[in-house]
């Protein structure tokens, strides 16, 4: 056993109201730079949807991730000769209109413009080149199902549904989307590192942050198609690749990234994860269905003395491993089992983590009963509205959001891993909805606890880190001793009174 | 000292001093600014017909002009028999046209396409301009005076010796025809220009990447002890 730690973040989805303010604030300190308008580090799409870049699921075009077939885990991008071979063209880079180009407007013309008969307007025009343009796309092009016919029919996650379910998605009155916010997810087993010829993306070893050597970064650009995330980017004007760095000066400051620290639904968590370093291989070479089973198995029991042990025996220091302990993402992901890898079937083992959305069933409901009594208009269920829940909770396979759908998003396909944490919440909600309407815990609330497997305990416990927790049991930050990292650097009196000096040498585009 | 002797007995150790000094510099100092600046997210198409043609033309022809230097004997052992001298020169000249090809695709992509020469600086065209130059004066060269493959041996590989082991001999160069000396001279400029241009990244091709295992993982506390 070879434990190491891990940042991971978690998202509720279910909390998660699509403002894009996270994107805002990652713009705002990371990519508002000449290159990089067109990189959202962190980006919302609406689902269902094409996401951005647009369709970048889809890894028959764009050959992100690992390939596990007869007993060999291999990169569906290339083998490393074939990545020498392809050096000097990548047929699986997404070029800039997969993404989108970026643009501003000229606003300048509003006070520059001749008089004349017409309001003056600020033409758009683009980032790259400065020219006047029509914008044709954008980062979330489709967000809240904007030209749902053009973009979210795309949606690969939508194989497998049932045609009738599929239309019933788009219907009037029942239409229905979710949000989802994604950063890079930081890879136990990272394609993009995987795919790097020269070397230069690296795991950090002490927190887990993939990171980009900019210094090393020759512009061979496979790490871009290799990503089956599609979350490392290429800075057309320095000729390197960046990506999400989940903010490690502010971590290592005591501080949530950005993203996190801003969200306006207070949907994102952070905290510490155990994983042995040893079975990463093992747990990416299983069938699909049993991926998240076997990704969880490698995230281990902070409170389990052996892998304390284990855990300082590696170097780990008591910070880290009581930060891990009261890790909200470990109970969201290990012991209540409601949060998973987003794509695991990709297999680089991603480590950010999502909470699935609940959705209305009860207009569902109405719908069949409208139909199977041939009426036309509203119908309401002639259900006391105590116990609407309850017949939600039955009917979950009703869904808006069909559970074949998160379960392709969030499992690989795989719904016996999705429908009990739907059940779980729903039991949540609805003991906290019987308390409020009937004054306090019912039989038939409890009736609903145990059929999700829930004590009153851990249901009062994942309400309240649901909705009602602080910042500090939002983000359960590690100490990451940086006096001591600088000490071990530079000799800090050697160095007195250096700090803030230096060469700095702007970011131009070769010399 | 004659024009000749200036620009092929002593341009070329101002050529190769730059080479070695700056790029070490570059590579030690500079290191962020060592890239090959590809420009395939900003255009696709034109690039891979540009980009491939040029690149593999370039190389598999300046093989074949490293083995002439080093092998001499050798070329002219397999240059005996007719057929094997067509079959050599037909090749070369082949790989060279399509370097050429390829450069040309690249330069009009560079000046025509708005996004990609938003990216440019004048350094990429001067660049593209050097290779052009050397791909035409080469396919000349090969074109009008045949064959080269013989008289490379009798005249170039004595002089890229004489400049290496440093006792020039620019004179054997005197009395070649414009478009060789051409050819020689711009290969000093190709020196020259490259440690200032995107050009180093000809140094950095990541042979390594065959060897090394697929994970990087960096304990950032231990690299620093």
């Amino acid at each position: 056993m070879k434990v190491r730690t891990h940042m991971s973040m978690l998202f509720h989805l279910d909390k998660c109201i699509g403002c894009h303010t996270c994107s805002i604030a990652c713009k705002n300190i990371w990519t508002d730079r000449k290159g990089a308008e067109y990189m959202w580090w962190n980006n919302v799409e609406t689902r269902p949807g094409a996401g951005y870049p647009t369709g970048w699921e889809d890894q028959d075009r764009f050959k992100g991730g690992w390939e596990y077939k007869d007993g060999h885990l291999d990169l569906r991008l290339h083998s490393r000769t074939q990545g020498l071979f392809r050096l000097f063209f990548n047929p699986a880079l997404p070029s800039i209109d997969d993404y989108y180009d970026p643009y501003t407007f000229r606003y300048s013309d509003l006070f520059t413009s001749p008089e004349g008969e017409d309001q003056p307007t600020a033409v758009p025009v683009s980032m790259i080149t400065g020219e006047v343009m029509t914008p044709a796309s954008g980062p979330n092009w489709d967000d809240d199902l904007g030209g749902s016919p053009l973009y979210a029919q795309n949606d690969p996650n939508l194989k497998g549904l049932d045609p009738g379910v599929r239309a019933q998605l788009s219907e009037i009155e029942g239409v229905v989307f979710q949000y989802l916010p994604r950063i890079c997810n930081h890879c136990l087993n990272p394609g993009c590192v995987a795919a790097c010829p020269t070397g230069a993306i690296y795991k950090r070893a002490e927190d887990g942050v993939v990171l980009v050597n900019e210094n090393k970064c020759k512009a061979w650009r496979m790490c871009v198609a290799a990503c089956p995330y599609k979350k490392v980017y290429y800075n057309w004007a320095t000729g390197k690749s960046e990506k999400c760095i989940l903010c490690f000066p502010r971590l290592e400051t005591g501080q949530a990234p950005a993203c996190a620290h801003s969200c306006v639904g207070r949907i994102r968590y952070m905290g510490v994860l155990l994983y042995d370093a040893d079975r990463i291989p093992e747990a990416a070479m299983v069938p699909d269905d049993q991926l998240v089973e076997s990704q969880l198995g490698i995230i281990l029991d902070p409170f389990d003395p052996e892998v304390i042990a284990a855990a300082k025996a590696e170097g780990i220091d008591d910070g880290w491993i009581k930060a891990a302990q009261n890790s909200p993402i470990y109970k969201f992901v290990k012991v209540w089992r409601l949060a998973f890898p987003l794509h695991p079937e990709y297999r680089t083992l991603a480590m950010m983590f999502y909470v699935p959305p609940l959705s209305p069933v009860v207009s569902t409901l109405e719908k069949a009963l409208r139909a199977s009594q041939g009426k036309e208009g509203l119908v309401r269920l002639d259900i006391p509205e105590t116990d609407l829940d309850f017949e939600v909770y039955e009917s979950l396979e009703r869904a808006r959001m069909p559970v074949k759908y998160l379960a392709n998003l969030f499992t690989a396909g795989n719904e016996s891993l999705v429908v009990p944490a739907l059940k779980k919440m729903l039991a949540v909600r609805i003991l906290k909805r019987q308390e409020s309407l009937e004054g306090g815990v019912t039989e038939k609330a409890l009736r609903v606890l145990q059929d999700a497997g829930l004590t009153l305990e851990e249901a009062e416990a994942i309400y309240r880190l649901t909705t009602l927790p602080t910042l500090e049991e939002r983000f359960v930050l590690p100490p990451y001793h940086r006096e001591m990292a600088a000490e071990v650097w530079k000799d800090p009196l050697a160095h007195k009174g250096e700090t803030g000096f230096g060469y700095i040498q702007p970011p131009l585009r070769g010399e | 000292m004659n024009w000749n002797t200036l620009l092929f007995g002593v341009f070329p150790y101002i050529a190769l001093t730059l080479a070695v000094v700056v790029t070490a510099y570059r590579m030690a100092y500079r290191p962020f600014s060592v890239s090959a600046q590809s420009s395939q997210l900003l255009e696709q198409k034109r690039l891979f017909y540009g980009s491939i043609a040029m690149h593999w033309g370039l190389v598999l022809v300046l093989l074949g002009h490293l083995l002439a230097l080093l092998i001499p004997k050798g070329l002219l052992l397999w240059n005996a028999v007719p057929l094997r001298l067509y079959l050599l020169e037909i090749t070369g000249l082949g790989l060279g046209l399509w370097a050429l090809v390829g450069t040309w695709v690249l330069l009009t992509r560079r000046l025509s396409v708005a996004r990609v020469r938003a990216a440019s600086t004048s350094m990429d065209y001067l660049v593209l301009v050097v290779i052009l130059v050397s791909a035409l004066s080469g396919v000349l060269t090969a074109l009008l005076y045949r064959f080269g493959s013989y008289w490379f041996p009798a005249v170039m590989t004595p002089y890229l010796w004489s400049i290496f082991t440093l006792q020039p001999r620019p004179e054997l160069i005197a009395d070649l025809p414009f478009w060789t000396q051409l050819h020689v001279f711009n290969f000093w400029v190709f020196l020259a220009v490259f440690p200032f241009s995107r050009l180093v990244h000809i140094i950095t091709v990541p042979l390594g990447y065959v060897l090394r295992p697929w994970q990087i993982v960096i304990w950032v506390r231990k690299l620093a002890r």
